[in-house]
């Protein structure tokens, strides 16, 4: 059974990159506990508009956890109080009647506010351009298992595989930092047979690229805690490895991991 | 959204020759701040260990001191050793500090709101932290408070600047005492080690993650390894204007044994640095 809730929110609003923004208060009546977070700023938005407000700006697309658009600090928790969730998976039953909720969007130089809660992504494309890739012959499919990968390194490969590119780690970090992003997008292919011709390379690029972009990690691990799909720290300490062999190492011996 | 791109925060700067280009990295300047925070660390365990000598008296604390200057015994020149060691030392804490200001740096500039001595980012309400640590976030804090603190240790028992009369080089129990009795030098010296503990307790954990030195096994043994090591230290350090405030380590209860051999081995080291 769904039951309303009355709460206060407190939204940022800023016109664009440059405006300097300020909060918005909102009393939302009647929220119904199943609505999930984007939802609720729907209807909210719904009213505004009603209101002749112009409505609040986010981003979102899938709203089921995979596409990583949606984000927000929500009472200064990237994407809420809930581990290991989504914006858009959050849903209203996690609070409370009468709670004020306080949304902000990701915050970090290199994620400038288009508008309002919505931030430009686009540095996170720059890293993946740089290398976040594996180069491979196109023609008929492979044979499954046709290259034979032990059961728990598929296993960590595919927990890297999960980040959904959403930015909570670097909203969450003191530092801004990107490092567990790129962690799990080096990562998900350093390990694997498939990723290891471009292995140094791309753990040059990838790094060096980041670092045109955020800051330096202090290893507070908070975006750990932030991120959606949980991914874990060991990814970073396997970036920081791979990036001094990248440096170090005689890449005509690199078959020798 | 004008441009097409976002454009860089940081530049790009011109490599220099390997391995001077490491250094120009950001993860570079992280390894070489766990590497300088390994031999801090090492000394600072040290340190705390050779100064335990203050229990046995004044004539084997002093001997301890001695033994230092002494170092390589008779196959090098006296104090030769001990230098090389105070050189070392004095680059890690060089280094130590250079790439930790500018790491700190670049993480200021990686974000709008962020606090000029911490580099952290500020929302415009409060972050709610679950897993930084109070340690994590004041490293910036209790860095340089510690090293501040060495070089008030320095002038204070190396250098003996306002010890005056009552400092007699060499001498090493009579000017702990001496300096240590004093109640805001003491205060001075809690605060600064509580400062130490906490960022060992931070860094002897954040380390091996720098150096990419983990597997699922050593995984859990890395924080207890920073709480014991942080505390060993902490407590070491403690005892000792804890003690002299106490009374344990004073002039008085061990004068008997100390008059001789300190006024003894002061004119020879006297002697021997003119
Ligand atoms: C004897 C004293 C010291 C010891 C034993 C020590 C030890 C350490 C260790 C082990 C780390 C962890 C490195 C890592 O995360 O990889 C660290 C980090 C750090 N140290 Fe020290 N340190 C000492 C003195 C100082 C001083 C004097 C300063 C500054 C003025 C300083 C500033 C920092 C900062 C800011 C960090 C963290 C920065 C980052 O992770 O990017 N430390 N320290
Ligand atoms: S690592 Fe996690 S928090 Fe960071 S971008 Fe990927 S899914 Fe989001
Ligand atoms: S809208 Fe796609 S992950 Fe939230």
């Amino acid at each position: 059974m769904s039951r309303m809730l009355q709460l206060k929110l407190r939204i940022w609003r800023q016109g664009g990159p440059a405006s300097r923004g300020s909060f918005l208060d909102v009393d939302a009546h009647d929220i119904p506990t199943d609505a999930s977070f984007l939802e609720m700023l729907d209807i909210v938005n719904e009213r505004l508009l009603e209101d002749g407000i112009e409505p609040v700006v986010f981003a979102h697309d899938c709203r089921e956890g995979i596409c990583g658009t949606c984000g927000l600090m929500i009472n200064g928790r990237a994407h809420g109080p809930e581990l290991g969730t989504a914006t858009c998976q959050l849903h209203m039953r996690k609070f409370k009647d009468g709670d004020e909720i306080v949304i902000e969007p990701f915050r970090a130089a290199a994620f400038p506010v288009v508008r309002d809660l919505m931030v430009d992504r686009r540095a996170f494309d720059r890293i993946i351009e740089a290398g976040g890739y594996i180069s491979a012959p196109t023609g008929t499919a492979p044979d499954a298992n046709e290259i034979l990968i032990p059961k728990d390194v598929a296993d960590f490969s595919m927990d890297a595989a999960q980040c959904i590119g959403c930015g909570a780690c670097v909203a969450a970090c003191p530092n801004s930092a990107a490092q567990l992003f790129t962690a799990a997008k080096l990562g998900h292919l350093n390990v694997l047979p498939q990723g290891q011709p471009e292995r140094w390379r791309r753990t040059e690029a990838m790094v060096e690229t980041m670092e045109q972009y955020f800051g330096s990690c202090t290893n507070h691990g908070e975006c750990h805690t932030a991120c959606p799909k949980e991914i874990s720290l060991d990814f970073i300490a396997l970036l920081n490895r791979d990036y001094i062999k990248a440096k170090t190492k005689n890449r005509r011996l690199a078959s020798q991991a | 959204m004008t441009a097409d791109r976002v454009p860089p925060l940081h530049k790009v700067k011109k490599a220099l020759p390997w391995p001077l280009s490491l250094y120009q990295t950001a993860i570079g300047k992280k390894y070489v701040m766990a590497i300088t925070g390994i031999g801090l660390l090492g000394f600072v365990i040290v340190h705390m260990i050779g100064n335990l000598h203050l229990y046995e008296g004044p004539s084997q604390v002093n001997e301890y001191a001695e033994s230092l200057r002494d170092l390589g015994g008779h196959l090098v020149p006296r104090t030769l050793i001990l230098w090389i060691m105070r050189i070392g030392l004095m680059l890690m804490f060089v280094f130590h500090i250079h790439s930790a200001y500018s790491l700190k740096e670049m993480s200021r500039k990686s974000s709008e709101n962020a606090g000029f001595m911490s580099g952290a980012k500020r929302y415009a309400s409060k972050q709610d932290f679950v897993a930084a640590s109070y340690a994590s976030r004041t490293m910036r804090w209790t860095g340089p408070i510690v090293g501040l603190y060495v070089l008030f240790h320095l002038a204070d028992l190396t250098w003996g600047w306002w010890l005056g009369d009552g400092y007699i080089r060499g001498d090493v129990y009579n000017n702990v005492v001496m300096s240590l009795s004093s109640l805001p030098v003491m205060l001075i010296y809690i605060v600064a080690n509580i400062a130490l503990a906490v960022h060992i307790y931070h860094g002897a954990w954040s380390m091996f993650q720098t150096l990419g030195v983990t597997n699922p096994h050593t995984k859990k043994l890395r924080r207890s390894f920073a709480v014991i090591v942080a505390s060993l230290v902490c407590a070491g350090n403690l005892s000792f204007p804890i003690m002299v405030q106490a009374g344990v380590i004073s002039n008085d209860s061990n004068n008997t044994n100390s008059v001789n051999t300190s006024e003894h081995s002061t004119a020879d080291i006297d002697a021997d640095n003119a």
